[in-house]
């Protein structure tokens, strides 16, 4: 398992061919990105992500290890940035590989939700407008109730 | 006792952390020292609602323990992903 949590931007495809060829019992290998989405009105200038150093990692690892045991997957990758990103910039990605792909895909969506609203980074939105900081929503913590 | 904030936490109280020295037993009673202090740190404290704690850098509730704790941790709700 690796957790990263890091300011400079990384490579989906180089993380996904190294995750992919780690193990020969693996079938699926599933992941996720996540992106800087700009604003309905296309004036989102930076997005900045604030973490607490220390816990997040600690968080990730949990929430990374739980899923591990649940799914009994081969592996688990979460990479999450910090620091001043722009829109179309990758913020994150998680990679989930199991011997099938039912417990790849439901591994890494575990590993979404809980990331969203468990693991202590926030986000705020830099426009010409000024700075605003994006607040939780409901349905990220009602999606924790599903698991 | 370090203390630490983020996000508008930090922006209303001012700095990013600072030590303090309490008697308080729980998290709640650390708050209404907070609060008590001045104007700043009641306005970040006015709605526990809108909070989030960390007790040496696990989430808890605001009934949580301080006997042998080293950092506690204030934060809006977290929006990761």
């Amino acid at each position: 398992m690796r957790i990263s949590v890091q300011a400079e931007s990384f490579d989906l495809g180089e993380e996904v061919a190294a995750f992919s060829k780690e193990y020969q019992d693996v079938g699926a290998v599933v992941t996720f990105t996540g992106i800087v989405r700009n604003n309905d009105s296309g004036t989102l200038k930076e997005m900045l992500i604030e973490h607490y150093p220390g816990m997040t990692e600690k968080a990730l690892t949990e929430i990374a290890e739980r899923a591990r045991d649940r799914w009994n997957l081969s592996d688990a990758l979460v990479i999450h940035r910090h620091g001043a990103l722009v829109p179309g910039e990758m913020i994150m990605m998680v990679a989930t590989s199991a011997r099938h792909r039912v417990a790849a895909f439901e591994a890494a969506e575990y590993l979404m939700d809980y990331l969203k609203s468990r693991a202590p980074f926030w986000k705020q939105e830099i426009t010409n407008d000024g700075a605003e900081w994006v607040a939780a929503k409901d349905a990220d913590e009602d999606a924790l109730k599903r698991w | 006792m370090k203390v630490v904030y983020f996000a508008w936490v930090r922006e209303r109280i001012g700095l990013p952390k600072e030590d303090i020295a309490t008697d308080a037993k729980t998290v709640a009673e650390l708050v209404e020292e907070l609060r008590a202090r001045e104007e700043r740190y009641a306005l970040a404290f006015s709605d526990l609602g809108a909070l989030r704690v960390a007790v040496d850098q696990e989430l808890t509730d605001f009934d949580a323990s301080l006997d042998g704790v080293q950092e506690v941790a204030f934060f809006p709700p977290m929006t990761g992903g």
